[in-house]
């Protein structure tokens, strides 16, 4: 188990005055402070770690949450935001001496400018309530996240959420225009807005994926697009996945970029296609979607290209998507994967690496052995286009040890997935649990020109501290170290 | 004349960085020199031995790079594969009055942008890893050789556009995409900035994919379609039902000369004693600024972005008219991109900030740079 910062007993001593102080600036029921009603929070979407707030606070007004900051700030307490609590990283896990800053009733949208092509709503509104507001015009909000219906914007920006149909139309990152954002300090600052670029600094590049280290985002332009005319996919069985991996990079060397282009495994197929009967073909090695979206002359067009490449490479099985049904039943295996996985476990981590796609056989390799050695079973699914990877651990949280050796199982995948030149995290971000394995990607030198960033937001690091970064240090000691060939002059780090 | 500083690996480079008694001006090729505000600055950085292709895998839509390569060789080599930068960067040499089209590491400090930024981002959105030198003399590396990272912040974004204020950036990993099969443009001619816009915005708003929307005051609005040649064709025809008018469509020569142009800003480059500005605006209030802004004095303009970029030039004066400029927006940016030295010097060339925002700018700065060495005042004075 990862552990987080040792809580500080004097702020938990002043709880009944935190709350107190709180309840004067989001009166009525914006503070909640009974045990049993902050259970609510007490976890994300990393389900094996828990933690009790001090204390939840959820302000309704940009004012109220500079207000928020500012009395955390003036009296040192930590802070941690979040949104709909989905993070599958342990992002928005509380901490005992520190505040949970829930933005859940920022959940307005404020304006759809269609003119310039772009919303307007609060961080609280959720990923798919934005697509809701605008499909009527036949727009939508193109970052899809699986757990779109509950996630909310604000979530998105923190994390830099991406989505099946990234490869074609980016991440969260590249699909906000602006944001509203509160310092720690309780200053309010607008980066971006409905136009295009910044003026000084990209804060807004850094914010995004910032993971609530920075500081709190109150309301967000997001660009929404024109829905493509049409979809159709193809959905391609291979004996083996180095089959499945040639296809992939086959397609992209023609100049194909697709809408989605997802891979399972074959324990993914097999639990997939007995929870939802999508008829997946059960005697292949690797399963390939690929979805092409555009005019129907273009879809059409490249899915005959796309099926040519995929017979090129060997494929066992192909079946072209003919109506609308038929292609949401390809998909429904693919988005049903976790839970599919779900039945066959009573738990999963599921984990989130991105590899250069040419490294995928061995990986899956690596992957097979690492299952052998620690015991567990694992199912792989693969936004095959980008290279970013979700094996699945199957564990029972019941068993103490096969959390610990799920734990284990995952990091070493991670370090698989570094070894090959490849990084920790594609789209779930670090959050506590991959916070500890940041030193295989990065020097001392690398995380602390990161912490310093984080200083210049936040310098007596009060945000969501215990995320993202393995040690804690203090800005001053930051501002005085000097790397030496990738190494800082401090061996012994507190490590916590 | 001041010196020249030449490092040839990282590790000189920080050494000199951490020796230097005075600020330091970073240049690749000098072709964006006069972009920004002048530096005073005791030696210069010569960048130029971070130059050379790294790695270039066109199935993961990879490119590593030396900072310091040569843009043009970038391009005739994704050319070969049928690649590109879809953010199409501009040169800008004729404009600036500079020989060449500089360094990809220029492109990327200054995050400039072409017309396809439109759809397919600015520069910024293409840089997946940066390695480089911070002003107190630390190598960090950020990002990695992948298209889809989250894995600490997002310091590839930071640098970009950062005008060399932070780091001296020795490599850069930059997702290519397939460039188009072929492109057609779409011209509608007899129209008003107002109708322009609106041309545009109801361009944009439908399903045909324009990748490029601009207008060009007596010429007309341009509409660019890229992709495979039958789903260029049916656009095109959807797009005549959408506007509900007659198109003419120009031959992929002249199409592909018309939006260098646009790119290059060539229609500014006789005047070389004008000052020319690039305002970022919600598209649909650029009508209405170059209104007030004909109002009061002689002023040529097109709108690039679908009106989400103005390029605005305006009579020679000391202040490039900044204060009527950015009085005639509400919210967006102008930057000045011309004029003489002793104006750059003498005002805001990038657009001022509320001070709270400026005063977290000053802290970043100081994060990578607290000695004030690298480019100091190149964007902002203090900066």
């Amino acid at each position: 188990m990862l552990t987080m910062p040792i809580p500080d007993q004097e702020v938990i001593a002043r709880r009944a005055a935190i709350a107190a102080a709180l309840r004067h600036i989001v009166p009525g029921e914006g503070v909640v402070e009974a045990p049993i009603e902050m259970r609510a929070f007490e976890t994300d979407g990393l389900t094996a770690y828990r933690q009790m707030p001090l204390v939840v606070v959820l302000p309704e007004t940009t004012a109220q949450v500079s207000a928020v900051l500012k009395y955390a700030h003036d009296n040192a307490i930590k802070v941690v935001p979040r949104g709909a609590g989905t993070s599958l990283s342990g992002g928005a896990l509380p901490l005992a001496d520190g505040i949970l800053l829930g933005l859940a009733k920022f959940n307005r949208v404020l304006e759809i400018d269609y003119a310039n092509r772009c919303a307007v709503v609060q961080p609280g509104v959720t990923n798919l309530a934005i697509t809701k507001a605008v499909e009527h015009k036949g727009f939508y909000y193109a970052p899809d996240p699986s757990s779109q219906i509950a996630c909310t914007i604000g979530g998105n920006v923190a994390e830099n959420s991406g989505g099946v149909h990234c490869l074609k139309y980016g991440l969260t990152a590249n699909n906000v225009l602006g944001i509203e954002m509160v310092l720690v300090t309780g200053e309010v600052i607008r980066l971006g807005g409905k136009h295009l670029d910044s003026e000084g600094y990209d804060l807004l590049g850094v914010m995004t994926g910032s993971e609530g280290l920075l500081g709190v985002v109150t309301e967000v332009t997001v660009r929404i697009l024109q829905k493509p005319e049409t979809a159709r996919a193809v959905l391609v069985g291979f004996p083996s996945s180095e089959d499945a991996g040639q296809c992939v990079a086959d397609v992209i060397s023609a100049g194909i970029i697709p809408g989605g282009m997802e891979m399972m495994d074959r324990p993914a197929i097999h639990a997939a296609e007995d929870f939802v009967h999508a008829d997946y073909p059960l005697d292949v090695e690797a399963l390939l979607i690929v979805e092409l979206d555009g005019p129907q002359v273009e879809v059409d067009h490249l899915i005959e290209r796309v099926s040519e490449i995929a017979r090129a490479n060997n494929s066992a099985t192909l079946r072209i998507s003919t109506s609308e049904e038929e292609r949401m039943l390809f998909w429904a295996g693919r988005k049903a994967a976790f839970p599919a996985v779900g039945r066959i476990s009573p738990d999963y981590l599921c984990m989130d690496g991105t590899i250069p796609r040419k490294r995928l056989p061995e990986v899956l390799q690596g992957m097979a052995e690492l299952s052998r050695l620690h015991r567990l079973r694992v199912a792989n699914v693969f936004h095959a286009g980008d290279g970013n990877l979700h094996p699945l651990i199957l564990y029972d949280a019941n068993d103490a040890d096969q959390l610990d050796r799920a734990e284990t199982f995952g990091a070493d995948i991670l370090r698989l997935c570094v070894k090959v030149g490849g990084v920790l995290t594609g789209e779930h971000g670090v959050g506590i649990e991959k916070r500890d394995l940041m030193p295989e990607m990065f020097s001392e030198g690398d995380l602390a020109q990161q912490m310093r960033v984080k200083c210049a937001f936040d310098d007596q690091g009060l945000l969501n501290p215990g995320k993202v970064f393995p040690t804690l240090h203090r800005c001053a000691e930051l501002g005085r170290m000097h790397v030496k060939g990738g190494a800082l002059p401090f061996p012994e780090i507190p490590r916590f | 004349m001041s010196a020249v500083l030449k490092p040839e690996t990282e590790t000189e480079l920080s050494e000199m960085i951490t020796a230097a008694p005075a600020p330091l001006e970073i240049v690749g090729h000098g072709t964006k020199r006069h972009l920004g505000r002048p530096v005073l600055a005791g030696a210069t950085l010569d960048m130029s031995a971070f130059s050379g292709i790294i790695a270039y895998e066109p199935e993961e839509l990879i490119l590593d790079v030396g900072a310091a390569t040569p843009l043009a060789e970038i391009e005739r080599m994704l050319a070969e594969r049928g690649q590109q930068l879809a953010f199409e960067p501009p040169d800008w040499s004729a404009l600036l009055g500079a020989q060449g089209s500089g360094t990809v590491g220029g492109l990327v400090a200054c995050n400039l942008s072409g017309p396809r930024r439109l759809k397919a981002g600015a520069a910024r959105d293409h840089i997946l890893g940066i390695h480089g030198v911070t002003g107190a003399g630390n190598v960090f590396k950020a990002g990695a050789r992948v298209v889809k990272n989250v894995t600490g912040y997002d310091m590839p974004k930071l640098l970009t556009g950062s005008y060399g204020t932070l780091a001296a950036l020795t490599s850069l990993i930059l997702k290519v995409l397939p460039a188009p099969e072929s492109e057609e443009t779409v011209v509608l001619t007899g129209l008003d900035d107002d109708q322009a816009v609106e041309a545009m915005s109801l361009a944009m708003q439908s399903a045909c994919e324009i990748s490029s929307a601009a207008y060009v005051p007596g010429e007309g609005v341009y509409l660019r379609l890229e992709g495979i040649a039958p789903s260029v064709s049916y656009r095109r025809d959807q797009l005549g039902k959408v506007l509900k008018r007659g198109i003419e469509v120009m031959a992929t020569k002249s199409s592909t000369a018309k939006w260098r142009a646009i790119r290059d800003g060539a229609i500014f480059i006789d005047n070389p004693r004008h000052p020319l500005w690039r305002i970022s605006v919600a598209p649909s209030i650029a009508p209405g600024m170059i209104r007030v802004l004909k109002d009061r004095f002689d002023i040529r303009y097109l709108f690039d972005w679908a009106g989400g970029l103005v390029w605005l030039e305006v009579p020679p004066s000391d202040d490039a008219a900044q204060a009527l400029v950015r009085s005639s927006f509400a919210a967006g940016h102008a930057t000045l991109i011309r004029a003489p030295e002793s104006t750059r010097a003498a005002i805001d060339v990038f657009q001022p900030q509320a001070a709270a925002l400026a005063a977290l700018s000053g802290r970043v700065k100081k994060a990578f740079d607290p000695r004030h060495i690298l480019n100091p005042g190149r964007m902002y004075r203090g900066i």
